[in-house]
């Protein structure tokens, strides 16, 4: 399998390097000339090749778009025409700036990324764990601690494709509806930045949509979008509004505030 | 090694928990600044933030004034902004620092984690990679090559400038501190500039591949091997049962911050333990603490060590005490440990 990756910041030369070990022919590229991220590449993914954005592309079955948040629109439209796209990206106003389309996506902000490349079958997935998490929390499939990863989009056959992606890079793949659902898989999202098991993802997921279908659509996201300054966030670990976590859960691994997405070096305690 | 302290002069609570005023904060930070060269701490650094809980926009001042009640400890920044700074203004503004602290000053620079001097002083976000990269090339030029004739997209054009003060050759040593990003780390390199890990989360470790980026980096572009300093968190008492219990609920509630902002996990006190048995928070006796550093210290090949003391509103006299054990106990120790390892490498039982 032929993966291509958009962006050689952590979280591309992360992915880059566990698609390596599963198997996978890399193909990796930043914002500039590919020997700008040679060194980088052959550093921290060594066996991926770096290469411009347009041959990442050209080289791939599938690509994952791991470029910051708020630079995604320097790509050409067309681009990923006919391609599987893999959104990995989360935007966070403190980080990426203000930006209104983003901001006041209802539906998530991988719709505006549809929206921007519509030649593209976009995946929202691959957004929900810290970059040292998705380095480290890898396992075999049926292992008893393995994590899972939701995959949000209209395209079945590109949603399938992204979810053999999760698996080989070690997570349990979950479907998560159409691309409009991965808002759930966002920032604000009760998933985001937190290790569950398959079935209780599954679980949080569906009881979201049951929420989402019987009270006024539009009301549950908005409510979770805006508490940046001064919602409550779900207490998300362990939390009282998700599902019951199983007692051999990995704690540890639900940790690393300073860690959890895959956004931006953390040099202030208060990130 | 050297073994500094970092500090963003946070509003600390008093001994009823109210916080204290935000003067009384700067100058309880000169005072803990006396105390760490008092018990033979390597340098006091602090951090540049514009938000309510910090009080530390103007470090260079407070740096001043505890140039003027101190004769050895080197006097710095964790870090500073650079990307949103005037660079011939931090020039300046160190320069002079330099020149009264009898050339103690040093630099931290870099993006920023925290974004809010960007709307603050009319700076856009997206600009945040070019900003940084025009900023350090004028920066690294007024330090090594006056005058200077440079220009830029952010900033006037200078031509033959000399900015005054002149500093001595190799003043004002200027550290790179990077969160993660390997652009940056190889940015640091291209500059010939010491790298500053900055880690306050999950195991150092997984650091190592991007110290050997440096370093290889640094081979590449025809550079001599450069220090390498690791920026993380921690707290020290006479206990490990006194540390932890002390920094936790301070913990808890900065990192609840955090979370509330950034759409993070609120933290657990499992959480914390990983962190404090394995990860980035130093706490526990000097004991303990002093293994901790003397470990990554050994694991990365580390120069420097600073330690961000106190997470949270922890009060000033916790703060001293802190800085007390890390001065008077944990860094000998630490130095210690290391000699020890040295010798067992030195006769092949290492």
């Amino acid at each position: 399998m032929r993966l291509g990756i958009i962006g050689a910041g952590k979280l591309g030369t992360t992915l880059a390097r566990r698609a390596i070990a599963a198997g996978y022919d890399v193909a990796i590229s930043g914002s500039g000339r590919a020997e700008d991220i040679a060194l980088t590449v052959d550093v921290l993914a060594p066996g991926a090749r770096a290469v411009t954005t347009e041959e990442a592309v050209r080289h791939a079955d599938i690509v994952v778009l791991a470029v910051p948040t708020h630079r995604f629109r320097e790509l050409t439209p067309d681009l990923f025409a006919g391609k599987v796209l893999v959104d990995a990206m989360n935007y966070w106003q403190p980080v990426d700036g203000d930006d209104d389309e983003l901001a006041g996506a209802p539906d998530g902000t991988s719709v505006v990324v549809q929206d921007r490349f519509g030649s593209a079958r976009v995946v929202k997935s691959l957004n929900q764990l810290g970059y040292h998490e998705l380095d480290e929390l890898g396992r075999p499939a049926g292992a008893p601690d393995r994590v899972a990863v939701g995959a949000a989009g209209d395209d079945p056959d590109a949603v399938r494709a992204a979810m053999r992606l999760v698996d080989r890079l070690g997570f349990d793949p979950v479907d998560a509806g159409p691309l409009a659902n991965g808002v759930a898989l966002e920032p604000d999202g009760s998933p985001f930045a937190v290790t569950y098991e398959a079935d209780e993802l599954r679980e949080l997921l569906a009881r979201r949509a049951e929420r989402s279908s019987s009270s006024a659509l539009t009301e549950w996201p908005a409510a979770q979008r805006s508490s940046t300054a001064t919602g409550s966030p779900q207490s998300r670990c362990r939390s009282s509004t998700g599902p019951p976590r199983s007692s051999s859960h990995r704690s540890p691994h639900c940790m690393s505030a300073a860690s959890a997405g895959n956004r931006s070096a953390p040099f202030s305690v208060s990130r | 090694v050297e073994f500094g302290l970092d500090t963003f002069l946070p509003i600390t609570g008093d001994a009823a928990g109210q916080p204290v005023s935000g003067d009384q904060v700067i100058r309880n930070a000169v005072e803990e600044a006396v105390l760490a060269e008092s018990v033979g701490i390597d340098s006091f650094n602090i951090g540049e933030h514009y938000r309510t809980e910090f009080m530390d926009s103007a470090n260079h001042v407070v740096l001043a004034a505890i140039a003027g009640r101190t004769e050895r400890i080197r006097l710095g920044t964790a870090v500073s902004v650079l990307s949103t700074q005037d660079p011939v203004r931090l020039y300046t503004d160190f320069a002079t620092l330099d020149a009264v602290s009898d050339g103690r000053a040093q630099l931290i620079v870099g993006r920023g984690s925290l974004t809010d001097s960007f709307p603050l002083f009319g700076f856009d976000l997206a600009d945040y990679e070019e900003l940084f990269e025009e900023k350090l090339d004028l920066f690294t030029r007024l330090l090594r090559e006056q005058p200077v004739t440079w220009s830029g997209r952010f900033r006037p054009a200078l031509e033959e400038q000399f900015v005054s003060p002149p500093i001595p050759a190799g003043h004002i040593p200027t550290w790179v501190g990077v969160g993660g990003s390997p652009n940056s780390v190889v940015r640091a390199a291209r500059y010939e500039l010491p790298l500053m890990l900055a880690i306050i989360g999950g195991r150092p470790e997984r650091f190592a591949p991007y110290v050997e980026l440096y370093k290889r980096a640094l081979e590449q572009f025809g550079k001599p091997q450069l220090p390498i300093g690791l920026h993380s968190l921690g707290f020290v008492a006479e206990t490990d049962e006194a540390a932890m219990a002390t920094q936790w609920p301070y913990y808890k509630e900065q990192f609840e911050w955090a979370a509330q902002e950034r759409g993070w996990r609120p933290p657990t006190y499992e959480h914390f333990l990983a962190e404090v048995g394995h990860g980035s928070m130093y706490v526990g006796s000097p004991e303990t603490v002093a293994q901790r550093i003397a470990s990554v210290i050994r694991a990365l090949g580390l120069s420097r060590f600073d330690l961000l003391y106190a997470v949270g509103r922890v009060p000033h006299e916790q703060r001293l005490a802190t800085i007390e054990l890390y001065g008077r106990e944990v860094i000998p120790r630490v130095r210690e440990l290391l000699a020890e390892a040295d010798r067992a490498v030195a006769v092949g039982v290492g």
